[in-house]
């Protein structure tokens, strides 16, 4: 399990940063390193200004979707940010700003959050990728 | 007999885990962990943590829907 696993996220929707969080957490609990590389909207979504906010669902959610997500919310399920801070307790987690995105919203590193480890171009993310997969959310 | 509880009762995938995983940091070789959890998950996720990382499960039941695992560290 030595490969590490790979995260691209683009969408900045709360449900797709939830569903990588719970795939970051997992590979970290078993000891698999973890890279993240945050593009476009999912970078906007880790700004320090805004990274509590409500962030949408996707459009494929729809009002029974939001209803399930929000109960699920009130039952206790931590927030996508939360479970990424756990992760980074528990395991090797990096979490790195595509530097693209970073000049395309106009986002210095003092704007994010401080999950976010560092601002890195795709070819130093693919070499940290090695021979694991990579996967786009 | 435990060294350690690790309530996750009424957390979602992956807390249960990534609670137990952080808990059975602070433990010695030998010492046990137990956990409770409701996540249905949780019978196949435990299985597969303790395969990966080599911390045997040494008791397990279910109990009006709370899954109880006691686990060892390696």
């Amino acid at each position: 399990m030595d490969e590490p696993l790979n995260l691209v996220l683009f969408s900045g929707t709360d449900d797709k940063l939830q569903a990588a969080a719970v795939l970051a957490a997992g590979a970290a609990a078993l000891g698999r390193p973890v890279n993240v590389f945050l593009q476009y909207w999912a970078l906007d979504a880790f700004r320090t200004a805004r990274i509590g906010r409500d962030h949408g669902l996707a459009p494929e959610a729809g009002p029974e979707g939001r209803a399930h997500v929000v109960a699920l919310a009130s039952a206790g399920q931590q927030p996508w940010a939360e479970i990424l801070r756990q992760a980074k307790e528990i395991g090797s987690v990096d979490i790195q700003a595509c530097s693209l995105s970073m000049d395309l919203l106009a986002i210095e590193q003092s704007d994010l959050d401080p999950l976010v480890d560092g601002v890195e171009g795709v070819t130093a993310f693919y070499l940290s990728a090695g021979a694991g997969q990579i996967v786009f959310v | 007999m435990r060294d350690a509880l690790v309530d996750a009762r009424g957390l979602s995938c992956p807390m249960p885990i990534v609670k137990t995983a952080q808990a059975v940091k602070t433990l010695a070789s030998g010492q046990r962990i137990e956990v409770w959890a409701t996540d249905p998950g949780s019978v196949k996720d435990f299985a597969a943590w303790s395969k990966a990382t080599g911390n045997p499960i040494v008791e397990q039941s279910v109990d009006g829907g709370v899954f109880r695992f006691v686990l060892a560290r390696k």
